[in-house]
């Protein structure tokens, strides 16, 4: 008999790979079976704020890079998914059931969401900025710059592409992020995480849990460290109470946008708009 | 040297007077008479709300008083609204959204916008007097400041509204729907214009409630909608208190809040909108640091601080309320900030020297002068410009409090009237940690002459508008909004556009 | 630019601060006080009270002695008996004050010092090969020393613009030092000529160098370059002597020449002296209007202020 090793998803953070400090673990069934192919980490309170610190000492790394260096390390992001493609398509067509063909498919599209945000990073400033004509003697121009920490909660329904989308219009715009991976899409969890610790990305920067949000809703709404968050469940229920919930620092909810990928509107999302005047005279 | 004589001559030219016979040795003390502004506007003894195109008596049948913050008198009464009244502006504003305006070319919503534009310049004297009898502001500060900006608005939005293609590139971008707007006391026509100008350029209809103590400029407004021929519903006025404002935000027929205000009020609002899909704007306060580093033109920056806190009696949520200056310059900066105090002209906002007017009511009156007098509790020192104040009124003079800690009540909460909080500061580094030390991100300020440290110090500073060797200006092409707790969404230029629109 | 160290006879050194200004800020600065409304009484006092600041000038190459003995006369009487008999019947007529003083080409001083005699009204001549300034320095001490032993009370310098744009701070220096001792008791007015220095950082400096050097009062234009006197320009130089009071307690006085016509335009400087170095240099010794028709707009102004009529054009006399 050959007994299987299961092996345990670790999560992705501050640049490391761990489990949850609670030591939960959930079981994996490959999908539409009761066969379990993997353990999960379950993420805690505490995993959350541990990886909000993280994230938080990322987004000064992150957001202090040139534009050009950023775009890079996405490019970067792009070639080593790339190299991790077989291993990639296998994680899903086990785990998800997918047709060779689909996982392709959608680890292609993944590759290509890469290369999308990497030709952003510096260039959505200039589409995204403006100078402004005021009717006085001052240069007066906006610039869009990076909100800080954003928690981006993944959908329930499970696309892998949609994930890395997500991730990376919040990294064009210089932010760190902890995204809670939803419990469909956490066995690529680490093999992901070890796209972003080989790409350059500085660590910290992307930080990613796997679990269950609903038991920590509360708490990353009302994190105050957190200045945005990603919404991208349909459940309305959960969407008010996030909003409602996280007014105490004003952070910026943003819903999810079905149909909406590789566009600049996600990038818009989370940068914060800057006017600088400045006379102008001798 | 010193005791010079200022006229000299030789004894020779004895036909030359030793000194100019109209020597007027002391000098001259140079008072301004009084130079009130003409109050001539027509008032009506009261005024209901704008609702579908007309005015209409309130179904509440409940009217509150408008007084003049700087005498007290009575100026007119307006309409206390309630939830009903609300209901029908909202029916109105979704009457005129679906049978009308958004059916208009966006050209036609522009023509209707540059004819508003227009009507508010010829009228611009008569709603400065209104806004200045009303509020309290100085008449030159309406007049120079928030007429010509309302003005600006209006025109610059206009143009967009058959431009809206050009405002996200690359995506479409279409109207939201009903929008209501809920605005402050401190620049009430100027919020007006913020949030009517972009809203019907990008063709939403509006419910608007001003603030319960200055509503009487948003009516005017509405009478000149009707003066431009708007069509009935597209842009609807509903005055009344808090409950009004409530009963707005929690209206299921509006598609979004956009508010201007303080911020307790701002997250109540947030909270309620919360609940729903209601898309949010929110512009609440400030603690906004104004820097002064030693290279900077020093008199450009007093100027610069006066202007920052003191403008319309510190009612403004970006006043750059906390000063942080360069340790090896404080006594300079401190010795001309009190020189250019002392010439702060208090009084009357009706006349037109007047610099600082009146505190906008008794309520805000009373929390200025609670905070100052707990500030006085918490260490530093106190200076206050000595000047005479009006008898009647709600007056107070410009002052401020020098190295308290950055934790001291005068620090931290926004004041909203004209009280300073000085502290110093060694390195660019200390002063940007310090000015970023607040909930709030709404402005600052940075006075050098250093062109690198003005990028520098600029590129850290967590705020929505920086100020450089400048303080409290705006333009209708300029966003205007802040990071952090002090709100999101931004106000005026291309960006101001997006909150009223959806991007597909 | 830099703090710039000057030698002092005596051989001491001194240090001229570099003190930037921003143009913009320091322009609107100097725009709000075009927004003070000065009526009534306040109106009626500012009117005379720049009346009896007025440096009447006439600086032409056609000037003959014959213009500047009428313009003496002008100086000393300002307003016909006339038209003062006419104003004397209202109850708030006010007598009219003489100018502070004729402004003359050194050549016309004998003249204007024989017209001016006893009257009270000073006699200022530009000198120093105005209004260039662009001949050696003996030249231009002798050209003062000559206006000063023919009559004139005050002498109107221009500096060194060339040795100023190429950083001789020192020879403008050493110029004014001499002409000041040139002077002798005779009151010395620098000219900086704004107009041709351009930026304010420079203006400041010119300003603190002529305060050093010993200026009484320091001007701005010689009203031959444009622009002469503006009131952004002389909000700067007004700053400068107020820092410089409170660095040496010396009040130095300010002329702006050249461009103020108006009596509205008058009433916003003085509005401006008396918002930035306050009512101590409200007064003809420390302040001074280069202006020639400027005069005729005050008087009618007064006019008005006194009867309530308007004025005709042609009501006051040319000079």
């Amino acid at each position: 008999m050959n007994l299987a090793v299961l092996k345990t998803v670790k999560m992705y953070v501050g640049g490391a790979f761990i489990r949850s400090e609670s030591g939960a673990t959930a079981p994996f069934y490959k999908k539409g079976t009761k066969e379990e192919i993997a353990r999960v980490c379950v993420a805690s309170r505490k995993d959350f704020r541990n990886a909000v610190v993280a994230a938080k000492a990322g987004e000064k790394s992150w957001s202090t890079k040139t534009a050009y260096n950023r775009s890079q390390i996405l490019y970067r992001m792009a070639e080593m998914s790339q190299g991790k493609q077989d291993e990639l398509v296998n994680l899903l067509k086990d785990t998800m059931g997918m047709t060779p063909a689909a996982a392709l498919k959608e680890v292609t599209a993944a590759i290509d969401t890469f290369v999308y945000y990497a030709g952003w990073c510096d260039k959505y400033q200039q589409v995204l900025g403006a100078v402004n004509p005021v009717a006085a003697p001052y240069h007066n121009f906006t610039s869009p710059e990076h909100m800080g920490v954003i928690v981006h909660i993944d959908s329930n329904s499970f696309s892998l592409a949609k994930l890395v989308d997500n991730i990376c219009a919040i990294l064009v715009g210089g932010n760190s992020v902890v995204s809670i991976v939803s419990p469909e899409c956490s066995p690529v969890v680490t093999t992901l995480g070890e796209i972003f610790e080989t790409s350059d990305l500085p660590p910290s920067v992307v930080n990613l849990l796997s679990g269950d949000y609903k038991s920590i809703l509360s708490i990353i709404s009302e994190h105050m460290e957190v200045k945005g968050i990603s919404f991208q469940n349909e459940d309305k229920a959960e969407y008010y109470e996030l909003r409602s919930k996280s007014v105490d620092n004003m952070k910026r909810i943003i819903p999810n946008k079905l149909d909406t990928r590789q566009s600049l509107d996600l990038v818009l999302d989370f940068v914060e708009q800057k006017t600088v005047w400045h006379p102008i005279g001798y | 040297m010193t005791k010079k004589k200022v006229i000299k001559k030789k004894a020779t030219k004895k036909k030359v007077a030793k000194k100019a016979s109209h020597k007027i040795s002391k000098g001259m003390v140079f008072e301004y008479a009084p130079a009130p502004e003409s109050t001539k506007v027509e008032i009506l003894p009261k005024y209901g709300n704008f609702i579908g195109g007309k005015f209409v008596a309130p179904k509440s049948g409940k009217y509150m008083e408008s007084r003049n913050p700087a005498t007290g008198e009575l100026i007119t009464k307006i309409a206390l609204s309630n939830a009903s009244d609300i209901d029908s502006a909202v029916k109105a504003a979704r009457k005129a959204y679906t049978e009308t305006w958004s059916k208009l070319s966006g050209m036609d919503r522009g023509k209707y916008l540059f004819r508003i534009a227009r009507i508010i310049q010829e009228r611009s004297r008569e709603l400065a007097i209104l806004e200045t009898m009303d509020g309290g502001k100085p008449i030159k500060e309406s007049r120079d400041v928030d007429l010509p900006l309302v003005a600006q608005h209006f025109f610059y939005n206009a143009g967009w509204a058959d431009k809206l293609d050009y405002v996200m590139p690359g995506k479409k971008v279409k109207s939201i729907g009903v929008c209501g707007q809920i605005i402050p006391w401190n620049f009430p026509l100027m919020m007006a214009a913020w949030k009517i100008a972009p809203a019907l350029a990008c063709g939403n209809t509006i419910v608007l409630k001003p603030a319960e103590q200055t509503s009487l400029t948003a009516l005017r407004l509405a009478e000149i909608c009707k003066e431009a021929g708007l069509p009935d519903g597209v842009v609807n006025i509903v005055t009344g208190a808090g409950e009004t404002g409530a009963a707005l935000v929690e209206h299921k027929g509006v598609n979004k809040i956009a508010f201007t205000g303080s911020t307790d009020i701002g997250k109540h609002i947030a909270r309620t909108a919360g609940k729903t899909d209601k898309k949010l704007t929110m512009e609440l306060g400030g603690k906004s640091a104004n820097i002064i580093f030693a290279d900077a033109a020093i008199d450009q920056a007093v100027d610069g601080v006066v202007n920052g806190i003191y403008f319309n009696q510190g009612h403004v949520c970006c006043a750059g309320s906390r000063l942080l200056v360069e340790e090896s310059v404080k006594d300079i900066v401190l010795k001309k900030l009190q020189k250019r105090m002392k010439q702060i002209r208090v009084g009357n906002p009706l006349d037109k020297n007047t610099d600082l007017g009146a505190i906008n009511s008794k309520e805000q009156f009373d929390k200025i002068k609670s905070l100052v007098k707990q500030g006085k509790t918490e260490g530093g020192e106190f200076w206050q410009a000595p000047c005479s104040l009006p008898t009647k009124g709600y007056f107070f003079a410009p002052c401020y409090f020098v190295d308290q800690s950055g934790s001291a009540s005068i620090s931290r909460e926004e004041v909203f009237g004209p009280v300073l909080s000085i502290t110093t500061f060694r390195t660019p580094e200390e002063a940007v940690i310090k000015a970023n030390d607040t909930a709030y991100g709404l402005a600052a300020g940075v006075w050098s002459e250093k062109g690198s440290k003005i990028h520098k110090v600029a590129a850290g500073l967590r705020a929505g508008v920086i100020w450089a060797n400048t303080y409290n200006k705006f333009d209708a092409t300029s966003p205007f909004g802040g990071f952090k707790e002090s709100g999101y969404g931004r106000e005026g230029g291309r960006h101001g556009l997006l909150p009223y629109l959806e991007v597909r | 630019m830099f703090d710039v160290s000057i030698k002092v006879p005596g051989g001491d050194k001194i240090t001229i601060p570099h003190f930037p200004i921003d143009m913009i800020a320091s322009n609107e600065r100097a725009k709000s006080f075009t927004t003070r409304s000065i009526k009534k009484d306040s109106k009626m006092d500012a009117l005379l009270l720049a009346t009896s600041m007025v440096d009447l000038t006439t600086l032409e190459g056609m000037d003959t002695p014959g213009k500047v003995k009428q313009l003496c006369g002008k100086a000393i009487n300002p307003i016909s008996p006339e038209i003062q008999q006419r104003m004397s019947k209202y109850d708030n007529f006010r007598e009219v004050p003489k100018v502070a003083a004729i402004c003359v080409y050194p050549s016309m001083v004998p003249y204007a010092a024989e017209a001016l005699a006893g009257s009270g009204v000073q006699l200022a001549s530009v000198a120093t090969a105005f209004p260039a300034g662009q001949l050696p320095l003996d030249i231009k001490v002798a050209d003062v020393k000559r206006a000063v032993k023919f009559g004139a009370t005050e002498i109107d310098m221009v500096i060194d613009r060339g040795a100023f744009h190429c950083g001789k701070y020192q020879k403008v220096f050493d110029e004014i030092i001499k002409v000041k001792e040139a002077c002798g008791d005779a009151h010395l007015k620098v000219i900086l000529e704004t107009g041709e220095l351009k930026t304010y950082d420079k203006v400041r400096l010119a300003s603190w160098l002529a305060m050093e050097a010993g200026a009484d009062f320091i001007k701005t234009s010689t009203g031959k370059v444009s622009p002469a006197a503006t009131m952004p320009v002389t909000h700067v130089m007004l700053q400068a002597i107020a820092d410089y009071y409170d660095y040496s307690g010396k009040k130095i006085g300010m002329k702006p020449a050249g461009g103020i016509k108006t009596s509205k335009q008058a009433i916003h400087y003085l509005c401006m002296v008396n918002e930035t170095l306050g009512p101590d240099w409200l007064t003809p010794d420390l302040f001074r209007f280069g202006a020639s028709s400027l005069l005729n707009d005050l008087l009618k102004q007064v006019f008005k202020q006194v009867t309530g009529q308007y004025y005709y054009d042609d009501m006051f006399s040319l000079d």
